[in-house]
Order: C-alpha cells, then sequence, then structure tokens
C-alpha cells in the first residue's frame, strides 16, 4: 500500500455506515451471529451498517474483536 | 431488529441465579466478576500488546475497575438483557466497554499532545509515505492541508488533527473532549467526506465508490 492510497482509503466513507452508538448497542448480537455461523458473512448479510462501520471505525472494531475473544472463549 | 433467540440453558441459569437472593445470588456475582475480571485481563493484554500503553500492575488495576464497573453495570441493567444473545456475551460487552473508556482515560495521564497544534510534517509518516517518493505526494498533502483549511469547520479541523496528526485515540479524545465516540466519529466521518471531495474536484482522487472500505480511525495505529 503507498501512501497515496492510504489516504485514498481513509477518506473513503460508507452511506451504509450506522455509526458507533448503534453499532455498539448490537455488538453481542452481531458477535453471537459470528460465532453461531464460524463466519461474519451471515452477520454482515443481516446488519450491513455495523459491517460497514467496524470496517471504518477502529475502536469499535476493536471492541468487536475484543468480545468475539472473549465469547468465542466460552463456546464449549 | 433483531430476534430474540430461545434462552439458552446457561443463560436462564445465569437469570435465574442472579435474579435471586441470599448466597445463590452472591455466589454468582462472585463467578461473573472472576469471568469479567479474566475477560478485561486478556482484553488489556491484547490492546497493550500492539499500543503499549498500559503494563504490570497499572494494567492489573485498570482490569480490576473494568471488572468492578462492569458487574455494577450489569447487575443494574439485568431487565434490560432480552436474549438477543447468550448472557455471557451480553454481558462480556460491558466489560470490554469498560477496558476502551479506562484506556481512554489512561492516555492523559502522560499527555504529549497540544490539541490545538497541527504538525503537518507527521502527515507523510502517518499514511507511509516514502521521503523518496516526495515529489509525487507532495501536491496531495498541499492539497490536503489546504482543504482542511477551507472546508472544515473548527470542530473538525480540531478533531482531524488530534487523530491524524497527532495519533490520538478516539477514546482519548472522546474524554479530552467531553463528548462521545459517535459523536467524534461523526465529526470525523464528515470532514473525511469534505476532504475526499475537495480532492476529487481538484483530480487528486477519484468522487469515491463507497464499497468496501477498510479504513482505521482512532486506534492510534497506522493504515
Amino acid at each position: 500500500m503507498t501512501g497515496w492510497s492510504g489516504l485514498d482509503r481513509f477518506l473513503q466513507t460508507d452511506p451504509r455506515d450506522v455509526g458507533c452508538e448503534q453499532a455498539m448497542q448490537l455488538l453481542h448480537v452481531y458477535v453471537d451471529l459470528v460465532l453461531d455461523h464460524l463466519t461474519s458473512a451471515e452477520a454482515a448479510r443481516r446488519y450491513p451498517g455495523v459491517a460497514a462501520h467496524f470496517a471504518a471505525c477502529g475502536p469499535c472494531n476493536d471492541d468487536y474483536e475484543g468480545l468475539l475473544i472473549a465469547a468465542g472463549a466460552s463456546r464449549p | 431488529m433483531t430476534e430474540c433467540r430461545r434462552l439458552d440453558v446457561e443463560s436462564a441459569a445465569w437469570l435465574r441465579d442472579l435474579g435471586s437472593t441470599g448466597a445463590q445470588r452472591e455466589d454468582a456475582l462472585v463467578r461473573l466478576h472472576e469471568l469479567l475480571l479474566r475477560i478485561a485481563r486478556g482484553e488489556l493484554g491484547r490492546r497493550s500488546a500492539r499500543q503499549r500503553q498500559v503494563t504490570g500492575p497499572e494494567l492489573d488495576d485498570l482490569a480490576h475497575q473494568a471488572a468492578a464497573d462492569a458487574l455494577l453495570a450489569i447487575t443494574a441493567k439485568l431487565g434490560q438483557f432480552r436474549g438477543e444473545s447468550r448472557f455471557t456475551t451480553w454481558a462480556y460487552r460491558f466489560v470490554i466497554l469498560e477496558v476502551s473508556t479506562k484506556l481512554g482515560r489512561h492516555f492523559w495521564q502522560r499527555p504529549t499532545v497540544a490539541l490545538a497544534a497541527e504538525d503537518w510534517d507527521r502527515l507523510p509518516d502517518r499514511f507511509g509515505m516514502s521521503p523518496d517518493e516526495q515529489a509525487q505526494w507532495h501536491g496531495l498533502v498541499v492539497a490536503l492541508r489546504q482543504a482542511v483549511d477551507q472546508e472544515l469547520t473548527e470542530r473538525q479541523r480540531l478533531v482531524f488533527a488530534a487523530i491524524v496528526l497527532h495519533g490520538v485515540p478516539l477514546d482519548a479524545l472522546v474524554i479530552e473532549l467531553g463528548s462521545t465516540r459517535n459523536a467524534i466519529y461523526k465529526t470525523m466521518f464528515d470532514a473525511r467526506r469534505k476532504l475526499r471531495a475537495a480532492l476529487a474536484a481538484k483530480g487528486y482522487l477519484s468522487a469515491g465508490d463507497p464499497g468496501e472500505v477498510t479504513t482505521d480511525i482512532g486506534t492510534g495505529r497506522r493504515t
């Protein structure tokens, strides 16, 4: 990735992006869907705006990854 | 719109025990606190390995604070659990969010950033622009700076400078500005859209296809 493409990506915005508040309200639901289906495809299909947000927001994606690890570890 | 799942056995047991009284409830609180503490430690360790913000006893202290605050929030909001996920997934969310907030606060214990300043020299490094390629990106950076000055509001400039030029984590900026993560993100979202339009108008970037977006805003990490 060149610096130019890095800036290009940084300035891209997705109109489906639901923002932090809504993404965090659905975080546990989204994570369980990912764990139930062993892939994020179904969760992203049901909640495209949340998937778009996690792709763009570092802090919310950090929370998503953290919860995925925590909840995944407690699954039988 | 979310759907309620059929409550699994483990979730039902947590609700029963936490909703009871006496020794049964106390035992459930102790067990839940142990789980939350373990997750807080793990999550702080995961993030600290990358950001090197907190280590040693300080990390363990933050883990205890996050677990205790999460437990309080969970017991206060137990009636709001609607069975949309497993109980533990719902409960763990509280401790993960507490970890984020506590790390955001912790950032300012060693403040090294003057928010009002704009350090444009850091921008090329922030986006991995090589000095060898300066001839290629110099015009883009000049145009970006001009767009920041001319197109953004004062608030958007402040947020842009903090996150992009100084690498302040978004959650730390939330604390400093007394705002919310959602509000800061929205400010940055609007700023990014304006800047892209300005750079596209000058032929530096395309107008933008909203397809796959993979950006990293506000963790202090480099993209």
